[in-house]
């Protein structure tokens, strides 16, 4: 083992590459079980000193002809990376450990019982026009989501919010509907960039890293740096460049011929050829990002628990990461929290796939002749027909008869997510344990898909939110992902990671997880070696 | 009788062109009525899992998706025979602004496809024709059959692996912008201009190869023959000007695909046409934009249909002077 410490060294200090290290490694018999994640921190163990210049190019996926400049109205990456990333920014950001730390907020504290929150806003920000940041602008911005008839994909997370007052210019006091202990986390949404009061949101001035020069929706972003950005020591480029390359060997060619730097969403066929490619790194980050069948609780068959276990017990995890996500992901345990937060049960037993125990439950339930209508399609997820049908087959191992209905890409949000009642589901994930079941598992919102309603966890939902007590509130959680795991009505078979590939002439420290491309944040946060 | 045969192609000319105008007007309904049939209206599919009750409505509101299809239909077909093509639902925008350099950069494509596509299909066919039967005849049918039998974008995945990955003389990605130069956009569109010159050679080639084959059993090419003129002066000369009307026909075709076919070719090449903005307004549902390209590609159809139905009988002294 000594010898695997002097090779892991040596990788380390680049003496190594990373195929002679899994060469001598392997002579070795030792099996990398934690290889991936070695890699993970090697490749940042020693970033560089960061350096100012350059143009950073970037070929994404998840832009459209149809995108705005209203952040209100972001739909998917290209626009998340503009707006987010490197135009706007958020009274709070979400660092790469996962913790809320001040943006455009300078500090803040509640009182107790997380009803009353008191921010301190940054002093001396400026927008893009010239304009300096104060209060007024932070409250424009917030109600931009709040107002009647708002168009804004934030507004069920600051319908919470029941007041904002400004107490000073640089203070700014908000009330909330029931107390909050993750509060700053709303804040940190992608949708809540903040721009200056009276702005239509459609010029594109905001406080960020980079000033929009040119902008083509779904086609080309081309921004300029800002010279009077307020934080120091960020936004290192130059210049960025955006552009929508929806097809992904598009992205890889442009990657591999050095006419893009960076590229978001790998094939996951292809991306073990890419990580042999010189001059290109692949980053993998495991996220929020989950793969669910959603049954409603409270319709038949689904109303009785013994069903919804015989469907959990009759999925095979581990071959729907090997087979779906080819393996760049995690197998799920049926509730939503990742093992990136904190608040993950570690102790909770993995549910394990049992034929047996899933035939013994659809006995209980006396429903062995039933067939269970499974409605999928690709937009619910990349793989989901492919996810059902061989769901249909493990299932049929243990005597459970899944019928896979495939329905039209178009309309899946609308016309069968939230209506069919066994259906698949993409869920992004959110950053905190409360933001997760407040959104989908909480009694009576409007995207708990699987119209769960459980007592015992509608009421600790309530106190953890309110706990100012980090041990008390794990404790909490670590209860609430049992039950939703035993009672709930959502199958999470798997977390998905998401894949990204940059030449190696960038760098960066450790990278963020809550969305693609750090964070979003790549513009701002990563850097072009000396 | 100059003026007659002006008068009755002038005749031909408007007749066509009044067809042409109601066939517009019925492809509009049709697209009107395609998008409305499909499930989701634009408010769900911009929002798409985020979407909510109040904020749907909220955007229904605002851009009267709340009224009724019918109402809609008759509102944008009065402002666009006023000139008037709206504003997209998704930002607002004037359309003409969406569609107008996006249309420039279709034709340029196009263009630039078509001067190498139909000159080398030209050629080609008459060459094949020339030498028919032989050796050369049958592997330029093999190649160009097998060109035209891979889907496209095989073609040009081929085409970068080559030029662009292993030899690095052209970029895989032709995201041209107003900043380039004129010679930086050629070299940027030389690929996907090559792809469909291997997809619409084919067609063309075979057709005036067939045509000129079918003209070359006439008596008066046998009457060529006889008199002993080479093989080269009958085909270019007495053959091929027989053989232009069909000809024509098949590249008026080719060259309108050049325009309206090439969704596939611009998504892998990431090429700023038309193509990729009516695929994300048919997804979106954003109706005035797929009104507008899609009339924009039927109007292509029909003009180039025109051009080349005017001069086959401009080319054909039998349609010219009809008894």
């Amino acid at each position: 083992m000594i010898y695997l410490e002097q090779l892991k060294k040596l990788f380390s200090e680049g003496k190594l590459s990373r195929r002679e290290f899994m060469e001598r490694a392997a002579m070795l018999g030792v099996v990398m079980a934690g290889s991936q994640a070695f890699f993970a921190r090697q490749s940042l163990a020693a970033p560089s000193q960061p350096k100012r210049g350059g143009r950073l190019r970037l070929g994404l996926s998840g832009g459209s002809t149809t995108d705005v400049l209203d952040p209100a109205q972001i739909t998917d990456t290209m626009m998340r990376v503009m707006l987010y990333g490197a135009m706007g920014n958020n009274l709070v950001e979400i660092d790469h450990k996962n913790t809320a730390v001040p943006e455009l907020a300078e500090s803040w504290e509640a009182t107790p019982g997380a009803k009353k929150w008191i921010f301190k806003l940054r002093k001396g920000v400026e927008f893009h026009n010239g304009k300096t940041m104060d209060a007024d602008d932070i409250i424009y911005s917030l109600n931009h989501h709040r107002a009647e008839g708002t168009k804004s994909g934030a507004k069920v997370l600051v319908d919470s919010i029941v007041a904002i007052k400004k107490d000073d210019p640089h203070t700014i006091i908000f009330e909330l509907e029931s107390g909050n202990a993750d509060f700053p986390y709303v804040l940190s949404d992608y949708h809540l960039v903040v721009g200056p009061e009276g702005t239509d949101f459609k010029d594109g001035v905001f406080t960020g890293a980079y000033v929009v020069k040119e902008f083509e929706p779904g086609v080309r972003g081309f921004l300029t740096r800002n010279p009077n950005y307020f934080k120091s020591d960020r936004g290192w480029f130059d210049e960025i460049e955006v552009l929508g390359i929806s097809d992904v060997n598009a992205r890889t060619n442009a990657l591999k011929t050095g006419q893009i730097d960076v590229m978001n969403r790998c094939e996951l066929k292809t991306v073990h050829l890419m990580k042999r490619m010189p001059g290109i790194n692949i980053m993998q980050q495991n996220g929020n990002k989950h793969y669910t069948f959603a049954m409603h609780t409270d319709v038949a068959p689904y109303n009785n628990n013994d069903v919804r276990l015989a469907l959990k017990y009759g999925i095979n995890r581990e071959q729907l990461v090997k087979t779906i996500l080819r393996g760049y992901g995690t197998v799920g345990n049926d509730h939503p929290i990742s093992m990136s937060n904190p608040y993950f049960a570690k102790d909770l037993p993995q549910r394990q796939y049992d034929p047996d125990k899933a035939r013994f439950h659809l006995k209980k339930a006396g429903l062995e002749k039933q067939e269970f209508s499974l409605h999928v399609a690709d937009s619910a997820y990349v793989g989901a027909v492919d996810a059902g049908v061989l769901y249909k087959e493990q299932a049929g191992k243990a005597g459970i008869n899944i019928k896979v209905v495939r329905e039209p890409n178009d309309g899946y949000w609308s016309n069968v997510w939230l209506k069919k009642p066994f259906c698949a589901v993409y869920w992004g994930g959110r950053p905190t344990a409360d933001m997760m079941f407040s959104t989908a598992y909480a009694k009576g919102v409007p995207w708990n898909d699987s119209h769960w309603d459980n007592q015992r966890f509608n009421e600790l939902l309530v106190i953890a939110r309110a706990e100012m007590d980090e041990k008390k509130r794990a404790t909490m959680y670590a209860e609430m992902q049992q039950i939703v795991r035993d009672d709930g009505g959502v199958i999470i078979p798997m977390f998905s990671a998401d894949l990204s590939a940059a030449t190696d002439k960038i760098d960066h420290n450790e990278l963020g997880a809550t969305w693609e491309l750090d964070g979003c944040q790549a513009p701002e946060r990563w850097w072009f070696k000396g | 009788m100059d003026f007659l045969k002006q008068n009755s192609i002038f005749a031909l000319v408007a007749q066509r062109l009044s067809f042409g105008l109601l066939t517009l007007f019925i492809i509009s309904l049709l697209i009107f009525i395609g998008v409305e049939a499909l499930p989701g209206d634009f408010a769900e599919a911009i929002l798409g899992q985020s979407a909510t009750a109040e904020t749907v409505e909220a955007f229904r509101q605002e851009l009267n998706l709340d009224q009724p299809p019918v109402q809609r239909y008759f509102s944008w077909l009065g402002g666009f025979v006023q000139g008037d093509l709206g504003t997209s639902l998704a930002n607002g925008r004037p359309i003409a602004d969406l569609l107008g350099w996006r249309f420039k950069n279709t034709i340029f494509l196009a263009s630039i496809a078509a001067l190498i596509a139909v000159p080398l299909a030209v050629i080609m066919g008459i060459a094949a024709a020339l030498y028919r039967n032989t050796f050369f005849d049958k592997v330029l049918s093999m190649t160009s059959l097998s060109m035209i039998s891979f889907p496209e974008f095989f073609m040009a995945y081929i085409l970068i692996a080559l030029f662009s990955v292993k030899l690095a003389w052209f970029p895989s990605i032709a995201n041209i912008n107003e900043q380039m130069s004129f010679a930086a956009k050629l070299n940027a569109v030389v690929l996907p201009a090559l792809t469909l010159t291997l997809v619409v050679m084919a067609h063309m080639m075979r057709q005036t190869r067939a045509a000129i084959i079918n003209i070359l059993s006439s008596p008066f090419i046998e009457m060529a023959n006889l008199k002993g003129l080479n093989r080269l002066r009958v085909v270019v000369l007495h053959a091929f000007p027989n053989a232009l009307s069909p000809v024509i026909n098949v590249i008026a075709l080719n060259l309108a695909y050049l325009v309206v076919g090439v969704v596939i070719v611009e998504v892998v090449f990431v090429y700023p046409g038309l193509g990729q903005l009516l695929v994300d307004s048919v997804s979106k549902r954003d109706i005035p934009v797929v009104q507008a390209s899609g009339l924009i590609f039927a109007a292509t159809y029909i003009l180039l249909n025109l051009i080349a139905d005017i001069l086959s009988i401009i080319s054909n002294p039998r349609l010219r002077n009809p008894r």
